[in-house]
């Protein structure tokens, strides 16, 4: 910073860190929530500046549903070795084996089933605090809850009962058993994560970008053809030059169309969007005004 | 929209009828920040309900009790930008647990919105807003006369309310206010100047939330730096580094300062700013940095790094603050509490409670007890030293939350007088 100009990705930056040392520093045994997607990799670049030129202070955790793009599977793999830091990964066929998820077919979404392996993860390494790159700008849902979010000990959240959260001083203390969500970029929005993500240079997977796809139109939405989703009779696949603007599990994540072919340039599609960032790309928040919340109060992220 | 934008934080503070969420829903709405799909499941929302047209006050409705019993809950954040600013409104709804939750969302708020109707003009709410406010320090106060369209957009009606407003917040000791008359409802003067109010010569709401001036709402003089994590990599290449970590609060520091470390008392010098993308030379509130120093001197989380020459802070065991109750159980002077306190945690007895605030009248009552929504001064003990500053100075020194020991549950806010 050479002349003393604070803009607003430095403002959100600051606080982030803020919110990382916090935990770093009042919690017993934190972890850090990571992907492999452009959320996720925000929180890694915001974590080395925070801590850097040290290790971080937690392990990396990955809650793998296995219905996952390679890519994104790929960049997760590669950031964590390049980084040196310990990634941590969990599946649901864990939990599936276990006998404590139990799904009804193979190509079912199973994003609601992720709390469970999360839940079993959390008791496993004991962790009283688990950050994620969750976004209040997101859902409606989110735009209530706190940055420090508390959670019972069947890892519940209630949205009736929240701390008050004052200034940024956060509450940090828990009862054995019991655990706390944080969200060091609760007040980003998507385009601050683009713009973020053109000046630090990240490295995020390409299917972020245009490129061609073989997709099937459902509902107004691009279902992405997989092993996992392939034309039902009466339906058309078609290849389309897309990419997605978020990445979850394959089965219920489309993609948008799109030429963007770098960040600049979705920087600048993402200011004429007409559609929110999930309306656009998840289906599984579509089945009610309120799927998200519901799925919250069962532990999910 | 590029990379150099500003941001603001602010909230908006109103009765239930004074259209406050139409007032949002407005700006969100004729700054292009609402999307097409958010728009199409008010729409929905609002057919089902049976009103005549979409109600913009549905967007900031985000759990579903709230939508099944047409309530806000809590403090919802929500987002928007233009190619100027981006913008974190801190929304809150108008009801019983008012205090509670403004005090919550104005403490990180550059400014304010207060919202009266010109009908009605300057109300006791209006006066309670507006005496929150001052507590909590908000640096600007907008006065927005709205509902300009139920009162013929009267100059005279507007200058009559605004001298009012003006006189009873010089009472308080407050300045930074602008009044600006609107109609959410047809959109005047929010984003749009509109045809109706052409007497009117100043800004519009969007050019006020946009310009004003907050390079200076931080205290820029006062060097404060709690100290929040010691960075020890303990590698070859930093083998003998310890970086004092943590977000300056105020004020500014730059390489070979003299500073005191608070509250030992031990001075030493400023050897780097180290940061992940390279040393600097200075840094300002409110950077996240580490910092290394040319004394070894024994130092851990709590401290807090001071310039020598500055204001010095108050290293205090005991001292006074306004409280605001926030927890249904009311405070109990038997039992103790923590508090948090920049990067302290310590336990705390309250000694006294001189007096608390009625917010409605300002009058000020002799009391035994706290419950929830009151607001108070007290005076604290606390088991170790707190380096202090006064509220109105430094927020970042001069703010604390009290912690239930037993229940772990966020309790109160202070502010140190």
């Amino acid at each position: 910073m050479t002349a003393h100009i604070f803009t607003h990705l430095d403002a959100l930056e600051s606080e982030s860190i803020h919110i990382m040392r916090e935990v770093a520093a009042e919690c017993k045994n934190p972890a850090l929530l990571f992907s492999g997607g452009k959320d996720s990799i925000v929180m890694l670049r915001l974590a080395e500046k925070a801590f850097r030129p040290a290790k971080f202070p937690f392990p990396l955790v990955h809650i793998d549903t296995e219905h996952n793009f390679p890519e994104v599977i790929a960049t997760r793999d590669k950031l964590a070795a390049d980084l040196g830091e310990r990634l941590i990964v969990r599946s649901l066929e864990d939990s599936i084996k276990k006998g404590t998820v139990v799904l009804k077919s193979d190509t079912q979404s199973r994003n609601v089933f992720q709390s469970v392996t999360l839940l079993e993860t959390i008791t496993e390494f004991g962790f009283d605090a688990c950050m994620g790159g969750a976004r209040r700008d997101e859902e409606k849902a989110r735009a209530k809850e706190r940055i420090f979010s508390f959670r019972d000990e069947f890892g519940q959240w209630d949205p009736k009962n929240q701390r008050p959260e004052l200034w940024d001083i956060y509450n940090t203390r828990v009862h054995p058993g019991e655990n706390i969500r944080v969200f060091p970029i609760s007040n980003w929005t998507e385009m601050d994560i683009w713009q973020y993500i053109e000046r630090e240079k990240l490295e995020i997977p390409d299917i972020y970008y245009a490129h061609e796809r073989e997709v099937i139109r459902r509902n107004g939405q691009l279902a992405p053809v997989s092993h996992l989703v392939q034309p039902q009779p009466g339906e058309k696949v078609e290849r389309v030059t897309v990419r997605f603007r978020t990445v979850g599990d394959i089965t219920c994540t489309c993609p948008v169309e799109s030429d963007a072919k770098n960040a600049h340039e979705i920087i600048a599609e993402t200011a004429t969007t007409r559609i929110t960032e999930r309306g656009a790309t998840r289906m599984d928040d579509q089945t009610s005004d309120a799927s998200m919340e519901l799925r919250k109060k069962e532990g999910y992220f | 929209m590029n990379n150099a934008t500003q941001l603001l934080r602010f909230i908006t503070a109103g009765s239930v009828d004074d259209g406050k969420s139409t007032l949002i829903g407005r700006l969100l709405h004729d700054s292009k920040s609402i999307f097409e799909d958010q728009l199409s499941a008010i729409s929905k929302t609002s057919e089902k309900r049976g009103m005549a047209a979409v109600d913009l006050s549905l967007l900031t409705d985000g759990l579903q009790a709230e939508r099944e019993q047409g309530i806000t809950i809590d403090v919802a954040y929500r987002y928007f930008a233009t190619p100027k600013r981006k913008f974190i409104i801190g929304d809150t709804p108008g009801h019983e647990q008012y205090t509670r939750n403004m005090v919550t969302a104005a403490s990180t708020a550059n400014l304010v919105v207060i919202l009266v109707d010109a009908r009605k003009g300057v109300l006791v709410q209006t006066r309670r807003h507006t005496y929150l406010a001052s507590l909590v320090g908000i640096p600007h106060i907008v006065l927005a006369v709205n509902k300009m369209d139920m009162v013929d957009y009267s100059e005279a009606r507007f200058n009559e309310i605004c001298t009012e407003y003006l006189a009873f917040a010089a009472q308080l000791g407050l300045q930074n206010i602008t009044c600006v008359p609107l109609s959410a409802l047809i959109g005047d003067m929010l984003v749009d100047r509109g045809t109706n109010l052409d007497w009117y010569q100043g800004t519009t709401l969007m050019e006020l939330l946009e310009n004003v001036e907050i390079d200076n709402d931080l205290n820029t003089t006062d060097f404060r730096f709690p100290v929040q994590w010691v960075c020890r990599p303990q590698t070859e290449e930093f083998h003998d580094f310890r970086g004092f970590m943590g977000r300056i609060e105020s004020g500014e520091i730059a390489v070979g300062e003299e500073i005191t470390v608070l509250p030992g008392g031990r001075t030493t010098r400023i050897k780097e700013i180290v940061t992940y993308d390279g040393n600097l030379q200075r840094a300002y509130a409110p950077q996240s940095v580490a910092l290394t120093l040319e004394d070894e001197i024994d130092i851990s989380r709590g401290d807090m790094f001071v310039k020598s020459s500055s204001n010095p802070p108050g290293v205090a065991k005991e001292f006074e603050a306004m409280l605001c109750w926030l927890s249904e159980t009311p405070l109990d002077k038997n039992r103790k509490y923590f508090v948090k306190h920049t990067t302290r945690t310590a336990k705390c007895l309250f000694s006294r409670i001189d007096y608390r605030v009625d917010v409605n009248t300002l009058e000020q009552h002799p009391v035994s007890v706290l419950n929830m929504n009151d607001i108070a001064r007290v005076a604290l003990k606390v088991q170790q030293p707190l380096v202090i500053d006064h509220y109105l100075i430094d927020h970042g020194t001069g703010s604390f939350i009290v912690i239930d020991e037993a229940t772990n549950n966020t309790v109160a806010a202070g502010m140190i007088v």
